[in-house]
């Protein structure tokens, strides 16, 4: 018993981290029609940020993450909005798709070439002493980190439903020709989707990267599992990036524990075709009723 | 003069493929016959991607599933060409059954469900090793021995590969310019119209997905014989990802662009060596570049070219004759 909570709790925990980078998945494709493949490396790249902050520029590690968190909105929300998806949006969405492939191998290669291809041990935010929650032992780094995602969730759904920002910027992403002649400014909506995406990637960076040292190739697993969190929860909304993300965090935990840890990484794989031949639109997911 | 432009080109291209590994080592040769293996799995992607419009992230999984059918059927005793077939056929099955569920709905859905299903049949070669040899992989298959023409030479087999892109080619060019191929057309341009206008739009996607993944399995088909050794980590999802960048980078849409594409990423590395590590860097930057400044790769500077320098007057400017990626 106490190690079935044990393994649910820490499944929770690197779920709602996963839930962090699917949320901003989902965001930046309501606004943008944008599916970025890079989504993994832009969770694996802030961290290291913060090791240039910190190694590079002598920051202490408080002010080393507020850089990087500064640096990811910047250059993973405004530029990749500027310099990839606007020029090469209105190609189509295929061609977007590949291009941010390439990001990804361009993010992935550089910084593996620039800052190194051995894994780098990364502070933790949080003390990781453990501690005892009926029977089991849980460390206070995986309840702290459930504690904060599930948070900014909850802060960004206000945000998204009571603010008038947040209104707006719905508004711009179900029907942008209307919100426009209402006086939405649709463009400026757009880009505070890709800014937020930035955000939420660099959170996940901070919170995850204590968990499994900094990689170059961090990206390829977490970019794959947050897609798929997004699909099985529902492409088109938030509280499905959630479930989708918490559902993925826990099962692999427990096929890991119980099942087969040689076909750990399979499982996200076999829910989402699983997922896309019953409910094509996701758990909680509404259908987009067209088919072609 | 361009009905005649067409067919020069065809056979100045033949002849270049047969003359250029003469006098070259057995390095170039093998470098040559990967660049015509890949020509062949990028065309079936083409077919998917180009003319059909879907996004497919699984070549590298058919082409492991057509590598390792031959190698185990072949290392059992059968003839090269005779475990062609089951290796084909398995290849079409398996993209029928995986492109059903993901084209119930819409595209990008298959590049992840592709994606994942490349991961699964990774991991099914890496953990299964009494049938696949794990990670260590399968060695020693034999060539393909035709009594009067053994491969077992290097420019032999180069041979007996341009002969099989050849043939591939030439169905292609067949089934493009078919009915069928016309109603891939017309869905990539236009679903809707396709659709009302009676075009099976599921039917006729699934099945361009199945050919080119047939496609995908006779280039694995022609690897196993060309290393003789083979092991998950040639078949892993970069590797898709590399095929996708033959057909963008070619031209997808354009029947000579996997060609052009499959050159330019077998060579490129070939040419940038000096750049060490930095290869992949500027690679993944010149395809954002590209796509930025030329979405339609590079037949589409080709063309652009063209229609600046002998530009005919356009009759309607909102048909597009073009092939473009939606």
């Amino acid at each position: 018993m106490s190690q079935f909570l044990q393994v649910l709790l820490s499944g929770l925990a690197t779920g709602s981290i996963y839930a962090l980078v699917a949320i901003g998945f989902t965001l930046v494709w309501q606004a943008a029609q944008t599916v970025n493949f890079a989504q993994g490396e832009f969770v694996m790249v802030p961290a290291f940020f913060v090791l240039v902050g910190m190694h590079v520029l002598g920051f202490p590690l408080a002010l080393a993450v507020g850089f990087a968190l500064l640096a990811s909105i910047v250059v993973l929300g405004f530029v990749f909005k500027k310099l990839i998806v606007e020029p090469i949006l209105p190609s189509g969405g295929i061609s977007l798709i590949i291009a941010t492939m390439a990001l990804g191998i361009l993010l992935r290669e550089s910084v593996k070439e620039f800052y190194g291809a051995e894994a780098q041990p990364f502070p933790p935010l949080f003390p990781t002493d453990p501690i005892h929650v009926f029977g089991a032992v849980v460390s206070m780094q995986d309840l702290l980190n459930l504690v904060i995602s599930l948070g900014v969730v909850i802060l960004l759904t206000l945000f998204l439903n009571r603010t008038r920002t947040g209104r707006s910027m719905q508004a711009a992403a179900q029907n942008p020709a209307v919100a426009e002649i209402l006086g939405v400014d649709v463009k400026r909506m757009i880009m505070y989707a890709f800014l937020i995406n930035a955000a939420l990637a660099a959170l996940a960076s901070f919170l995850i990267t204590p968990v499994y040292l900094a990689k170059f190739s961090n990206g390829e697993t977490l970019g794959l599992v947050a897609f798929i969190a997004a699909i099985v929860g529902g492409f088109n909304q938030i509280r499905g990036a959630l479930v989708g993300g918490l559902l993925i965090g826990v099962l692999d935990n427990f096929v890991a524990t119980y099942i087969t840890a040689e076909y750990r990484a399979a499982l996200p794989l076999i829910l989402l075709i699983v997922i896309i031949l019953l409910r094509p639109q996701g758990i909680m997911g509404t259908s987009e009723g067209r088919a072609v | 003069m361009r009905s005649l432009l067409r067919p020069f080109l065809i056979a100045l291209l033949l002849l270049a493929a047969i003359v250029a590994p003469i006098g070259q080592g057995n390095y170039i040769t093998y470098v040559l016959t990967s660049w015509l293996i890949f020509s062949i799995a990028s065309m079936g992607l083409n077919l998917t991607l180009g003319y059909a419009g879907q996004i497919s992230l699984a070549q590298a999984s058919f082409m492991a599933i057509g590598a390792y059918t031959t190698a185990l059927l072949t290392l059992a005793g059968w003839h090269w060409m005779a475990a062609l077939v089951p290796a084909l056929l398995l290849c079409f099955v398996i993209g029928l059954v995986l492109g059903y569920p993901a084209l119930r709905v819409k595209g990008h859905f298959l590049a992840f469900v592709t994606l994942a299903f490349n991961t699964l049949v990774f991991l099914v070669l890496r953990n299964e090793d009494w049938l696949t040899g794990g990670n260590y992989g399968l060695v020693g298959m034999p060539r393909p021995d035709f009594g009067f023409f053994s491969t077992m030479k290097q420019h032999n087999f180069y041979y007996f590969t341009l002969a099989i892109t050849i043939v591939a080619a030439a169905i292609m060019w067949w089934i493009v310019r078919s009915p069928w191929g016309r109603a891939f057309k017309a869905l990539r341009e236009n679903p809707i119209r396709a659709e009302s206008l009676g075009v099976d739009t599921r039917r006729i996607t699934l099945l361009a997905f199945a050919i080119g993944s047939a496609y995908g399995g006779l280039a694995g088909a022609l690897v196993t014989p060309l290393v003789q050794f083979i092991e998950p980590g040639s078949f892993a999802v970069a590797h898709s990802f590399r095929i996708l960048l033959m057909v963008v980078v070619g031209g997808a849409g354009f029947f000579f662009g996997p060609f052009l594409g499959a050159g330019v990423v077998i060579l490129l590395p070939e040419m940038l060596r000096f750049t060490e590590g930095y290869y992949l860097i500027i690679y993944a930057a010149l395809v954002i570049l590209m796509l930025v400044f030329t979405p339609k790769g590079l037949i589409g500077v080709w063309d652009l070219l063209r229609n600046r320098l002998f530009g005919k007057a356009q009759i309607r400017a909102d048909v597009k004759q073009e092939p473009t990626l939606k």
